[in-house]
This record gives structure tokens, C-alpha cells and sequence, in this order.
């Protein structure tokens, strides 16, 4: 009677732990070498950092039941024409000048971050930009500026001025308009982009 | 007063403290003594952590309270931050405090160790008054090694980054060798594949990415992989240790528990991965898999209630430290509401595209994180309390009981009342930013100036300074428990 049963010996969960463990990081390792070849950039998910020179658009797909971004024809930046270089270039600039200034800690980026100001994964696309032929310079002096050309959408809260030059904002501009190109599996959903008003 | 006269002066208070403490530091073993120093780093970590916490939630009602000074971003870096630290620091106490016993020998590299300790501390001093005074820096590489790396949780700039895997791998080779030289165990075969797992993990989020989709692929690895496998699994051993030592639970019965939790959470929780992989750019194939696992998260969760609710009742809750027991139930209760319960409520895709960035997000993170990881801590602290006080007699029942019953009351009630303030928020948030408004910058601001959230963020701020204030008299009690108990702890004997 005292016998302990199979399934309620240490022996027993010790190998179970140890098969179970092994097991699961084994198929993430393999996933994880799956899903970073489809997702390097210049894939089908992540456009190459050249794609700023492009179009964007985010429209929902009625066949795939979610948003896809879309990517249209040219559409300079800065009234220029990137090669990959030098877009990998201003978009490296723009990504450490994110960092470098810790966004994250008030804005989410792809929806990870704080919770203290607005989601920047499609801010390229966004309305509040009033339309396309604006969009380049507000942005540009809004990040230089910030507290004098608040968007405070009537909550008081403003952007600190976090000495931001002009080329670390044209980087960050170019860093934004590429991010939004990234194919997110539909987050956000139900946005409206600053083509749509057209 | 001269720099000398002020010297002198810290010197005399600091010693008319120790004398107002009254602890013996000769009733601690050289690894006890090295453990306490990681706990009293703890605390005061863990004060910042509130403090800063409380900053950043007066802006959210006052936006221009100490607008230019310490703003948001820098409040909540610190905030975050400093209870990483805490928490690490806690663990790694836990762990020199348990190492001599269950090994059976003295700690190897104990000079090593006390260096560590010294290095890591001087360290998390400068990296927090880097982030303090400096704040930011320009964009490039130097600020990412000396300032800043801008990246939630793990912001603490390269140098630190590799400073701290040098301590950790001090610290690592500090448990192989003592358990090496003594004897192992199954606890001490658990907790040293954990710290392998735990200090690996740290590296992969030390490297500068453009392309932000393997820039979070790599983050998450370090975050997700830290906080709901490796720490929940060293949680297990310290709370399977802490079963022996404080009721008397079997080693067999814990030992083969620990194993069924280490199956369950890795099983569960490497591949619960997925789900912060759903809308970071990976492939789809992550909403399935993150949804499916991450769905069976709670379960080890489970385990773990049953295991310390069995253990204390079939031991009839005979002990003679009631606080540490007390938080070792509240571990048991937040770890699986905190962990499980509020992290499964968002974790399915379809759920997860309205809720993904909204303040869900902070009300989980506020209840599991003091949940699972606070609470742990706590209980050690009253433990080793215990025995630096000369293994005095804690119960419910002594004079100024008040005191830590007090403390886990408002700690408790803080920590749960903010949860649903933000939970509320995130409601709302889910519902006018998210499904009416499509998550534009109208739509965040929508949500962030309606009546309801505003609300939310005032009862947060209330519930914030009930915590601050539980934590107050905690540190309060921590100092002065036993302090004129003259009764002995009863002997624990293992049935």
C-alpha cells in the first residue's frame, strides 16, 4: 500500500521536467531561426528601409478579415531618393535616436512601451497630421519643438523638448514611415490613415 | 559644517540607529550576513520603486508636475527599473540565504561574492543618477552604452549590462561551487539550471537592432523569459525551500512538486512566448501558438496554490513566523490571480488586438509582479528578520502585531485597488480608443480625457499612496519586529 504510483514519483516529474523543458526550447529555438528569416528586412512582413521612398497605406483587407499595410507607388521623402544604403542609414539614425531619447517610457512602439502618450507604430499614418502635404514639416518641428508645438488633444500633456536635431528628427520621421509599413497581423484595427480623408 | 563635521555626524546617527535596531549580526551565518545585504538593498530599491511610481502617477492627473524636470518617461524608467532590481536582488539574496543549508557547507567564494555585491550596488547607484541627471543623449552609440538604451525594462546602458553579467556569473559559480564542494540536491539541481537559463537569457537582449521587429523578437526573449519562466520557476525553489524550513513540509513532497511545477511552467511558458509575437511584425502562426500556450499558463499557477494551501493546512499553519506565512499564502493567491487570471483575460489574440498597449497591460503587470514576485521577497525578509534577531518567536499574537498585519493589509488592498483602477482604465481604453476610434492619436487622447479613465487614474493615485504608506510601516516593522520578544522559535520537525 505504501508503494508511491508512477505518476506521483520524484523520478518520475524530474525526467518529465527535463523532457518537457528540453522539448519546448527546442521548437522555439526552430521558430525562432523561422521567424526571423521572414521577418528580415527586405522580406514580405518587413519592407526594406528603402520603402520610404514609397507610399503607405493601411486598408483593411476584406479577404484576410484584418488591416494590411500597402505599400503604393513613389512617394519621396524629404523631396529625396534613397538609395538602401542611405536608407538603412536615416532609418538607423531615426531607430537610436528613439532610444537615445527613450520614447518607450511614454509612447508604445508596435503597442510595447508605457502607456503615458499615443501608439507610434502607424503615427506616419496618422490624421492628426492634417494632410500629406504638412505631414514632413509638422513632424519634423514638433519633435525639435515639442513644447511649442503641442498636441496635447485637450489632455495637458506635452512632449518635453528633448533636444532633438534636425537630422536625428528627419531619422526618426523616416524610422516611423518605414515601421509603418510593417506588416503587424492587423494591430491596429479599425485605423483610419491620413489617405483616407482623400 | 565642514565635509569632516559631516562626516562625523552620519557616522554618530548611523550608529545610534544601530544601536535603535539592536540586531546581532553574530546570529547570522557569513552567507546570511552576504544575504541581508542584498535584502537591505532590497527595500530601499523598493521604496524607489514606489516613490517614483507615485511621481508618475500624479502626472497622469497633474501633467505639469515637474514638467522638464523629471518627466514622465524618466519617473517611470526609474519606477520599472528599481523594481527589477529590487527583485533581483531579493532573489539572489534568497539564494545566499539558503545555499550554506542546503548545500551543507560554507559558501566557496564568499570574498568574491561580497565584491560582487559591492560592484553591482555601486553600479545601480551611478546608472540611477545617469538616468536622473542626464536623462538623455544624443542619437547614436555612445548614448546606449553610457546613458541609456531606451528599452522598456532593460534601459540600463551596455556597460551596465556587462557589468551585471559579470556579477551574475560570480554569483552563478558561487552556487555550483558550494553545491559542488557540499552535496545537491533536487532543489539545488533546479535552481542552478534556472540561473544557467536566467543569466543566458540577459544576453540576448544586449545587441543594437534597426529592424524593430528582431529588435522586441530578441527583447522579449530577455523579459518574457525572465518573468513568467526563469523567476517563476526560482520562485518555486525558494517557495519549496521555504515549506521545509517554516512548517516542516517533507523534502520528497516538495522536491517532487518542484519538479511537476518546473514541467507545467516551462512547458507552459516558453512557448507562451508567442503571444507578445502577435503584432510585432513575426509571422501568424504566433497567434496560434502564443493563444494555445499561453492559455495553459495558468495551470502551474494552480499547482502552486494547491501545493502551499495542502502544505499549510495538513501542518495545521504551525509555525512560529505568522508574517512569512502569511506572505507566502498572499504569494500563493497573487501569483495565481496576478500571473494567471489577469494575464489569461488578454492573452487570446482576439482579445489581445483591443487590450494590446492599453492600461490592461499595467493593471497585470501592477498585480503580478507583486503577486508572484513581491510577496516572495517579503516573506524571505521576515524570515531572515527572524533569525538576525537571534530566532525569536513571530506570531499574530505579539506585541505590536498590528504592525506587519497592517503592512500586508494595505500592501495587499494598495496593490489589488490600483489593479482595478487600471483595469478599468483599460476597459475604456479598449472601447473608445481601440474598437471605436482605431487606436489613432484622436482616438488614444479620446480615451486618455474621458471621465472614466480620469477617474480610474485618481482612485490608481489614492490605492497608490495606500501601498506607499503599507510599505512605510512594513520597513517600520521589518526594523523593530522581536525586537523585546524573549521567546524561542519551536523547533520545525519534518513529518
Amino acid at each position: 500500500m505504501n508503494e508511491t504510483p508512477v505518476w506521483a514519483s520524484e523520478s518520475f516529474w524530474k525526467k518529465t521536467a527535463i523532457w518537457v523543458t528540453a522539448g519546448a526550447f527546442l521548437i522555439l529555438v526552430v521558430l525562432t531561426f523561422d521567424s526571423l528569416s521572414q521577418t528580415s528586412a527586405g522580406g514580405k512582413r518587413v519592407p526594406a528601409y528603402s520603402v520610404i521612398n514609397k507610399k503607405i497605406d493601411y486598408v483593411y483587407d476584406a479577404k484576410l478579415h484584418k488591416f494590411m499595410p500597402v505599400i503604393g507607388e513613389q512617394e519621396l521623402l524629404f523631396g529625396k531618393e534613397f538609395s538602401e544604403t542611405e536608407a538603412e542609414q536615416l532609418v538607423m539614425l531615426g531607430k537610436k535616436t528613439t532610444q537615445a531619447k527613450n520614447c518607450m517610457n511614454c509612447h508604445t512602439l508596435l503597442g510595447n512601451g508605457a502607456y503615458y502618450a499615443p501608439d507610434l507604430t502607424k503615427a506616419w499614418l496618422d490624421q492628426g497630421w492634417i494632410n500629406k502635404e504638412a505631414r514632413e514639416k509638422m513632424m519634423i518641428e514638433f519633435l525639435m519643438h515639442p513644447e511649442k508645438n503641442a498636441r496635447t488633444f485637450g489632455s495637458n500633456r506635452k512632449m518635453p523638448n528633448l533636444g532633438i536635431t534636425e537630422d536625428e528628427a528627419k531619422g526618426v520621421v523616416a524610422f516611423l514611415k518605414w515601421m509603418s509599413s510593417i506588416d503587424t497581423n492587423g494591430f491596429p484595427h479599425n485605423f483610419k490613415t491620413i489617405n483616407a480623408e482623400e | 559644517m565642514n565635509a569632516k563635521e559631516l562626516c562625523e555626524k552620519s557616522r554618530a546617527s548611523m550608529s545610534e540607529f544601530k544601536t535603535w535596531v539592536a540586531l546581532d549580526v553574530s546570529n547570522l551565518s557569513p552567507g546570511q550576513q552576504l544575504a541581508v545585504k542584498y535584502f537591505s538593498v532590497a527595500v530601499i530599491l523598493f521604496f524607489a520603486q514606489l516613490l517614483f511610481g507615485m511621481i508618475a502617477a500624479t502626472q497622469f492627473i497633474f501633467p505639469n508636475f515637474l514638467y522638464g524636470w523629471l518627466d514622465f518617461s524618466v519617473n517611470r524608467m526609474v519606477h520599472i527599473n528599481a523594481m527589477v532590481v529590487w527583485m533581483l536582488y531579493g532573489f539572489i539574496g534568497c539564494t545566499y540565504w539558503l545555499l550554506e543549508e542546503e548545500s551543507g557547507t560554507e559558501i566557496v567564494g564568499l570574498k568574491l561574492g561580497e565584491l560582487a555585491f559591492w560592484v553591482l550596488t555601486g553600479a545601480v547607484t551611478l546608472v540611477v543618477l545617469v538616468y536622473l541627471l542626464i536623462q538623455t543623449g544624443a542619437g547614436k552609440d555612445s548614448t546606449l552604452w553610457f546613458i541609456n538604451e531606451g528599452r522598456e525594462y532593460i534601459e540600463a546602458p551596455r556597460w551596465a549590462d556587462i557589468g551585471i553579467v559579470i556579477v551574475m556569473l560570480i554569483f552563478f559559480y558561487n552556487v555550483v561551487a558550494t553545491f559542488s564542494k557540499g552535496k545537491w540536491s533536487g532543489i539545488a539541481g533546479v535552481l542552478t539550471l534556472d540561473l544557467v537559463a536566467l543569466a543566458g537569457m540577459y544576453t540576448a537582449g544586449m545587441f543594437y537592432m534597426t529592424n524593430i521587429t528582431h529588435e522586441q523578437f530578441w527583447w522579449w526573449w530577455v523579459i518574457h523569459l525572465w518573468v513568467e519562466a526563469t523567476w517563476e520557476v526560482l520562485v518555486g525553489v525558494i517557495m519549496a525551500w521555504s515549506l521545509m524550513k517554516l512548517l516542516g513540509v517533507k523534502r520528497q513532497i516538495v522536491t517532487t512538486w518542484l519538479y511537476i511545477e518546473v514541467a507545467l511552467m516551462f512547458g507552459s511558458g516558453i512557448l507562451g512566448l508567442g503571444h507578445h509575437y502577435f503584432w510585432i511584425g513575426t509571422p501568424e502562426y504566433w497567434l496560434a501558438i502564443g493563444g494555445f500556450f499561453s492559455a495553459l499558463e495558468p495551470i502551474p499557477l494552480v499547482a502552486m496554490v494547491v501545493h502551499a494551501m495542502y502544505d499549510a493546512g495538513s501542518h495545521s499553519f504551525k509555525n512560529s513566523n505568522h508574517p512569512a506565512v502569511a506572505w507566502i499564502i498572499a504569494q500563493a493567491f497573487g501569483n495565481f490571480f496576478g500571473a494567471g487570471v489577469w494575464g489569461f483575460m488578454h492573452t487570446l489574440p482576439q482579445i489581445n488586438l483591443y487590450t494590446h498597449g492599453t492600461q490592461w497591460s499595467a493593471s497585470h503587470g501592477h498585480l503580478a509582479f507583486f503577486g508572484a514576485y513581491a510577496t516572495i521577497n517579503i516573506a524571505f525578509f521576515y524570515l531572515a528578520i527572524q533569525h538576525w534577531r537571534g530566532g525569536v518567536w513571530m506570531s499574530g499574537g505579539t506585541a505590536n502585531a498590528w504592525r506587519w498585519k497592517w503592512a500586508l493589509g494595505l500592501l495587499n488592498a494598495g496593490v489589488l485597488g490600483m489593479t482595478i483602477a487600471l483595469l478599468i482604465a483599460g476597459y475604456e481604453q479598449s472601447f473608445i480608443e481601440r474598437a471605436t476610434e482605431g487606436s489613432s492619436w484622436g482616438g488614444y487622447f479620446a480615451a486618455q480625457n474621458h471621465p472614466s479613465f480620469q477617474s480610474a487614474m485618481v482612485w490608481r493615485w489614492f490605492f497608490g499612496l495606500m501601498t506607499f504608506s503599507g510599505l512605510i510601516l512594513l520597513i517600520w516593522d521589518l526594523l523593530t519586529i522581536g525586537k523585546d520578544e524573549t521567546r524561542k522559535v519551536q523547533e520545525i520537525i519534518q513529518h
